[in-house]
Order: structure tokens, then C-alpha cells, then sequence
């Protein structure tokens, strides 16, 4: 690819306009309900400027930054998995006929361009692909394929990111069309724009964008790679697939599921989560019917359903089984973490249940370690 | 008698236990048949002694009022038939009903449990394998228990 | 993703609350092989899985066992000749009839279970000098409750298939053994050294069969097990019949208890 490129805000402006021009639905951050939601977008005007947002396990606020920066926050509750598998998606619709009944595809969705896109964004849409794009569910493949990725580097995490544990960010490095960094510094404000893609280089072409200064593209690395020392949390990921095969006995997952109200909510914001259950509706006459597909959660009773009773009755194991699937059997099943690190779990559980800290109690519980530190009974004695 | 050893110590039931441990049960037991239809035992009655079933089927049944006989269990060639006959007040839990006709070697309860008493060893060993049979009853009767064939709604 | 209708061309009553609906397969090309399920959808109704328990050798049907338990299969029960049900599939994998031959083979199940393993018993005595010695084992809950009864007493009648029926309950009218499947294990000829075992009925009943069978001398690498769980889409994509590392519609739900691990029996797993 070419060289880095320098944009302002008008450029950025030109860049959105670029897209639309080119027949993209541009959607990105914008603020709805004092939340950072992703919406369509036309302009810079629509993006959160000058916002940032503070979140912790359970706490999530968006407070003013006195600048104007453009992509000052992180991850709102969204992601765009949002777009790629829409919940409520009709799968087809069925017709009564003479003969029995006939089904007709749904209509083709539109061609989206994810604006903003953090690199863990990125890559949690990477890993929706090793689910999805094998198996062509009719849904995802069309919206993916034909989608337009706008990444931005991160420079100021949040408390709940860890990104840096699975290597999925704060820098993109896979997986996008046009890349940007966002530098704020005094008087300067600027976009650092990189290509990844022959039709991200093309668009950028269009742009009046000047070739970056070496100092400028110095000083955009060297944000990112500040932000890469300051994650909020971390989570160690050595033996980590392991360590939980090796646990589904322990009794922790009782005393986590003791917290946990169930409520999905880690599930809806997980940008990997993929689950869907499908919904079979019916006219009023018997005519027609439609096969439409919505988002489900492992932690719901229905999920395990089998006749008689759900598998995993209780709260610890409906836990157990998103956590394990996320670190552990997601390796087995797509050869990659199911976890991109982007901390939304932390920030909207209600009780605050945190996934790293779980990991790293298990760790500490590991029902495999030798006891160490209880002195034997002759010891004491002795 | 040398016939009824032979027969035992080349019996499943018996591997492992010495020749000279074989003879001393051997010599409780002798062979008994019963015909369809008969009854063995009966629940309540004196158990003193055991069975070991080398052609036929047994029922075991519990009287249900209004229900007649329900079976419980079935018992065939090579299983063992009782095992009340170790425990005070040696009295029988069902009633022993023969499903076809049936060739048994029948043993004498209290003098398996005299030779027992006498040889801590031979007990350890008869010990084992009457174990084993309630094991595996036990275990049955939670998986019948269950009722695990029955459709939920 | 979309269901094909299938036109019903009969419907038997098993029992009273599992029928056998005989359909006209989805496609002419129709095949599959013993062990694997559709999803059988009711018009505006839903969607379920369903075993498929006719003969593999025979393109001509598509022939599955189902049992009223849910909405949607009430209303797949409830259909009548000429009637059309949707079909997506086949899906999953199969018995390992290629690699039980040359050995023994157990047939062990219980209650409806008996309905995924009928097309292997069927390709069995089919391909019947490819094997050993075949030996069905079945449980139910009474003599009231024998799926499948008019074809047990026909399979009796065979020189070549032992079958051993009993039942969890009966009055003395049954004439037949009482008590758990795994009771009819040591009446079943087989090389505990080679024999391959096929074991399909209540998760309960399967784990308890597996472990008697391993007392007996048979290791997990010869055991297989067909698993149910929750299924919307039979192409795993919907997460829902997750049962440790494996998507069951996919990955299952046959497999080996080699490959199950204890992982996959530990408690709501």
C-alpha cells in the first residue's frame, strides 16, 4: 500500500461523502440516550466531538473533553454486529399454496460502510467470519462482502480495555479499508489515513489529502503505542484454553453464578457472540408465515432447552459456558479466542462481573494446582 | 459332590476364590429345580438360603393392591438368586416366582454363614460378590427410579 | 436455509404419543446415512430435529420417528396423508457402520432411542455377512411401550440378530426380563476386545450403559453415543446445541466416546 496520508476534519467530512458517493450506508459512533450508539452518519457532525467516555465494571458515562476531537472514546454498548447479522433478520418468507407452501428469499440488504470501526471492532468482525462465512447463512456473507471497513487506531483507552492481551489492537493491523489516527496536540489536529485495501487506496485518492510528514507518522505511532502500555485491565492468556477445559468442576462457577442475574446483557454487547435462535411466525389466516432470526444468549433457560428441561439449569453453569466457549472452546472450534478484549462485558454487566478477573480467579483456584502454602498436619506439630 | 465342585469353580461367580474355599461352599449347596409357575420364596418369609441359576428366569415381585404381582426384576442363568439370608432377620423382600423352568444349585444360608463366621477369609470372599450383586441392584433400581423412558411435558 | 416441503404419504401410530411419518424425500438424489436427523418444520409452526429411522438403502423414502413433546411436534403428529411437512437436511454424522465391520456389533438403546438406530440395524442385517455377531439390546419402559413391536418380533424370529428385550416395569403377563438395558449385557455374545457398541437413548441411560460396558472389557474408543440438545439450524451456527467443544448438529450427534472426553459429561455441560 502507499504511503500514510494526512487529512483535517474536512477531509474526514470528504471521506464520509466519498463513501455515500459511492453507494455505502455510512454508519459510526454517534451519541443517543447519553450513549455512544452506532447509527447513519453524513458528516463529521454526526460523530460524539469532543466526547469521551468513562466506563468501569458496571458504570459507563460520557463526559465532555474540552477538545475537538472526533474519536475521543471508545466502544459504546454496540457493535456492528449490529449490521451484519441485524436482529429480526427474515430469513424467508412461506406462501400457502395448492400445494403445500412455497418459501421466497428475503430482500437484499444494503452495502454498509463501518465508520470508526476500533480495532477490536475489526477484529471481532475477522472472527464472525470464521463463523459465518463457511457455512453462507444467506445473512452475514452478502452484508460482509460487500461492506467498507473505516478503522480508527486507538491512542486513550478505557479502564475496561484489554486488547493488548489478545493482540487484536490498540493498532489495526488486518481486516480494514482505510485506517486512521486521530492526533491531537496543541494547534494540531490531523488524521493520520492509511489504505489496506486497493479500493480503501482508491477512495482515499479522491480525498485532497498530503502525503504524511515522517514526524507526523512518528508521533500517530507513538500514541498508539502509549495507549498499548496503559490498558485498563490485562488478561493472561497463557495456558488460558487449558486452565478452563481443566475446570468446569470447580466450584467457583457457583459463587460467580451467585452474582450473575442472567440478564445476556455480556452477550448482546460481545461483538463475537454469535448465537441467534430463529422465530417462526404466522398470519392470522394460516396464508403466510416468515422464518425470522434474533439474537439469543447462552444465558437464558430456553437456550439449553431439550424436552423435559434446559441442560444448564443453573446460573454458574449458563456462566461457565460463555466464559469457556469465549477463551477456551472457541480455539477448538475456529482456532482463534472467541475474546477481542474490547472490555463491554466489564462495562454492562449490571453486578460487574469481570471477565478478566474471573479468568485470573480461576487461575488462582485452579482445581489442577497442588495445594501450596497449608502446612501438613506433622508441621504444624512439629 | 465332585461334579457340583466342578461345576462351581469353573463359575464366574467363584473365580478367584481357592479350590479349598470352592469345596467348603460346594459342600452347602445341591441342585434344585423348580417348574413354571412355582414360587421360591415369599416376601416375609425365613431366607436361608441362596441360589445360583443355571437355566431359567425368575421374576422378583412385590404384591400392589388392586395391581397384582409387579415385577421388579428378572433373574437369569449364571446371576445369583438372594441374598437375605446374610443379613438378621434373614427374611425375604419379594416374592422369587418362576418365569420357566428353572435349574438352580440351591445353598444352605446358615451354614454358608457358619463357614463364614469360622473363616474370616472364605467370608471377605463371599463378602465381595454378594457386594457386588446389591451394587448392581442398587444401581438399577436409581436408573429404573428415574423413569427415564417416560415423555416430558 | 430453506425448508423443502415433502409431501406426507403416511403416518402410523407407534404409540400413543410417537408416530412414524413415511415422506417423500426432498430431492431425487435423496440419501443419507444411518444416524443422521433433519429438521422437520410445521408450517408457521416451527422447526425441529428429528431422526431420521428408515431404511439407508432405500432413496425412495424418507421415513422418520417422531415423538409428541413440544408445539412443533405435536403439530408433525398431528399431520395426515397428503399433508405437507418442510425438510432441511440431512445433517450430522454417522454410525460407524464401516468401521464396526469385520467385528462384533452391540446395539444397545432405550425408549424412542431405538428410532436413530434403526437405519443402522436395517443397513446391518442388509450388509449382514460384513459383521460379527449383531446383537440389539433394547429397554423401554413397559411391554405397553415397545417402539417398533411388530419388526422386534419379525427381528426375533432372525438366526442372525440376537435380540434381548426388557422393560423397566411389568405385571406377570410379560414374560420377558425386567430391568435395566445394561442387565442384558452379559446375555449378548461379543468379543469385549473388538466389538464396536452403538448406544442411543436417554443421556442418563447412556452414561450408566457406558460404564457397565467399559467394566466389561470394551474401551471408549468403540463406544459411540448419539447426544441430543437444543438445535435451531443443524449447520452450527446458532450456538445452541454447544456441548463442550462441539456443535452437535455438526460435529454430531454421533461421536465417539474417544472423542467426548469427560469434559462433555461433567454436569450442564
Amino acid at each position: 500500500m502507499s504511503e500514510p496520508l494526512v487529512i483535517d476534519r474536512e477531509g474526514v467530512d470528504a471521506l464520509i461523502e466519498a463513501l455515500i458517493d459511492r453507494g455505502y450506508e455510512v454508519v459510526g459512533p454517534t451519541v443517543r440516550g447519553q450513549t455512544i450508539l452506532y447509527d447513519t452518519i453524513t458528516s463529521t457532525g454526526d460523530l460524539p466531538v469532543g466526547l469521551r467516555d468513562r466506563q468501569e465494571a458496571g458504570t459507563y458515562r460520557l463526559e465532555e473533553r474540552g477538545d475537538d476531537a472526533l474519536f475521543g472514546y471508545v466502544v459504546g454498548p454496540q457493535s456492528f454486529k449490529k449490521y451484519l447479522t441485524p436482529p429480526g433478520t427474515v430469513f424467508w418468507k412461506g406462501l400457502r399454496t395448492e400445494d403445500g407452501f412455497e418459501t421466497v428469499e428475503a430482500a437484499a440488504p444494503p452495502r454498509y460502510a463501518f465508520f470508526g470501526a476500533r480495532p477490536c471492532e475489526v477484529a471481532a468482525m475477522r472472527i464472525q467470519d470464521d463463523v459465518y462465512l463457511p457455512v453462507a447463512d444467506g445473512v452475514y456473507t452478502e452484508r460482509r462482502e460487500r461492506s467498507f471497513t473505516v478503522a480508527v487506531n486507538c491512542t486513550e483507552p478505557a479502564a475496561t480495555c484489554f486488547c493488548a492481551s489478545l493482540g487484536t489492537g490498540p493498532a489495526v493491523s488486518v481486516g480494514y479499508d482505510i485506517a486512521l489516527t486521530e492526533v491531537l496536540s496543541g494547534e494540531h489536529h490531523f488524521f493520520l489515513a492509511e489504505a489496506g485495501t486497493d479500493i480503501g487506496e482508491e477512495v482515499l485518492s479522491d480525498l485532497s489529502a498530503r502525503p504524511a510528514h515522517d514526524e507526523e507518522v512518528v508521533g500517530a505511532r507513538r500514541l498508539v503505542v502509549h495507549a498499548s502500555d496503559h490498558m485498563g485491565r490485562t488478561l493472561d492468556t497463557d495456558g488460558l484454553k487449558e486452565l478452563l477445559s481443566a475446570n468446569l468442576t470447580n466450584s467457583i462457577w457457583d459463587e460467580i453464578g451467585s452474582r450473575c442475574l442472567t440478564c445476556t446483557n455480556c452477550t448482546m454487547v460481545c461483538p463475537t457472540c454469535f448465537c441467534s435462535t430463529v422465530e417462526d411466525r404466522q398470519a392470522l389466516d394460516g396464508s403466510s408465515a416468515e422464518r425470522v432470526r434474533t439474537w439469543d444468549s447462552c444465558f437464558t433457560l430456553d437456550f439449553s432447552y431439550i424436552h423435559g428441561g434446559p441442560v444448564r439449569s443453573s446460573p454458574g453453569a449458563r456462566y461457565r459456558q460463555w466464559i469457556t466457549h469465549k477463551l477456551s472452546t472457541w480455539h477448538d472450534q475456529f482456532g482463534s479466542s472467541g475474546c477481542v478484549g474490547c472490555g463491554r462485558c466489564i462495562t454492562w454487566c449490571p453486578v460487574g462481573i469481570d471477565i478478566t478477573k474471573e479468568a485470573a480467579a480461576v487461575r488462582e483456584r485452579d482445581i489442577r494446582r497442588v495445594a501450596v502454602g497449608i502446612p501438613s498436619v506433622r508441621e504444624v506439630l512439629e | 459332590m465332585s461334579e457340583l465342585f466342578d461345576l462351581l469353580v469353573e463359575h464366574p461367580f467363584f473365580k478367584g476364590m481357592s479350590a479349598e474355599q470352592v469345596r467348603v461352599v460346594a459342600d452347602t449347596g445341591m441342585p434344585v429345580s423348580y417348574r413354571e409357575g412355582e414360587t421360591i420364596f415369599s416376601e416375609g418369609g425365613h431366607a436361608d438360603a441362596c441360589w445360583l441359576l443355571l437355566d431359567g428366569d425368575v421374576a422378583l415381585e412385590l404384591q400392589t393392591p388392586g395391581h397384582g404381582p409387579q415385577v421388579m426384576q428378572t433373574l437369569h442363568a449364571g446371576e445369583i438368586l438372594g441374598w437375605a439370608w446374610m443379613f438378621p432377620p434373614y427374611r425375604w423382600h419379594f416374592d422369587a416366582h418362576v418365569h420357566s423352568d428353572t435349574e438352580t444349585i440351591r445353598f444352605d444360608g446358615p451354614r454358608l454363614r457358619n463357614a463364614a463366621e469360622a473363616d474370616p477369609v472364605l467370608g471377605y470372599e463371599l463378602m465381595k460378590r454378594f457386594t457386588r450383586i446389591l451394587v448392581d441392584r442398587m444401581q438399577s433400581i436409581r436408573i429404573q427410579l428415574l423413569d427415564v423412558y417416560s415423555t416430558p411435558r | 436455509m430453506h425448508p423443502v416441503p415433502c409431501r406426507v404419504r403416511s403416518v402410523v401410530r407407534e404409540l400413543d404419543d410417537t408416530f412414524t411419518l413415511d415422506l417423500e424425500p426432498p430431492s431425487d438424489d435423496w440419501s443419507f446415512v444411518p444416524g443422521q436427523f433433519t429438521m422437520l418444520y410445521a408450517f408457521g409452526v416451527g422447526e425441529v430435529p428429528i431422526s431420521i429411522s428408515g431404511d439407508p438403502g432405500d432413496p425412495t423414502r424418507l421415513v422418520q420417528t417422531i415423538r409428541a413433546v413440544g408445539p412443533v411436534s405435536d403439530a408433525l403428529t398431528s399431520v395426515v396423508a397428503g399433508d405437507v411437512v418442510g425438510v432441511r437436511g440431512p445433517f450430522g454424522t454417522a454410525w460407524p457402520m464401516e468401521f464396526a465391520e469385520g467385528r462384533d456389533l452391540l446395539i444397545m438403546t432405550g425408549g424412542i432411542g431405538l428410532a436413530p438406530l434403526r437405519p443402522a440395524i436395517l443397513h446391518t442385517l442388509e450388509h449382514r455377512d460384513r459383521y460379527g455377531n449383531v446383537t440389539l439390546l433394547y429397554g423401554a419402559r413397559s411391554p405397553e411401550d415397545l417402539l417398533f413391536a411388530d419388526q422386534l418380533q419379525q427381528w426375533r424370529g432372525r438366526f442372525d440378530l440376537e435380540v434381548l428385550i426388557t422393560v423397566d416395569h411389568a405385571d406377570r403377563m410379560w414374560r420377558g426380563p425386567v430391568g435395566v438395558v445394561t442387565s442384558l449385557i452379559n446375555r449378548a455374545s461379543f468379543d469385549p476386545e473388538s466389538a464396536v457398541a452403538l448406544v442411543c437413548g436417554p443421556e442418563i441411560m447412556m452414561r450408566f450403559t457406558i460404564q457397565e460396558l467399559e467394566r466389561s472389557g470394551m474401551t471408549e474408543d468403540r463406544l459411540y453415543v448419539s447426544m441430543e440438545r437444543n438445535m435451531k439450524c443443524g449447520i452450527g451456527l446458532c450456538g445452541h446445541c454447544q456441548l463442550g467443544k462441539f456443535f452437535v448438529c455438526k460435529d454430531g450427534p454421533v461421536l465417539s466416546c474417544a472423542a467426548m472426553t469427560g469434559a462433555c459429561w461433567t454436569r450442564e455441560v
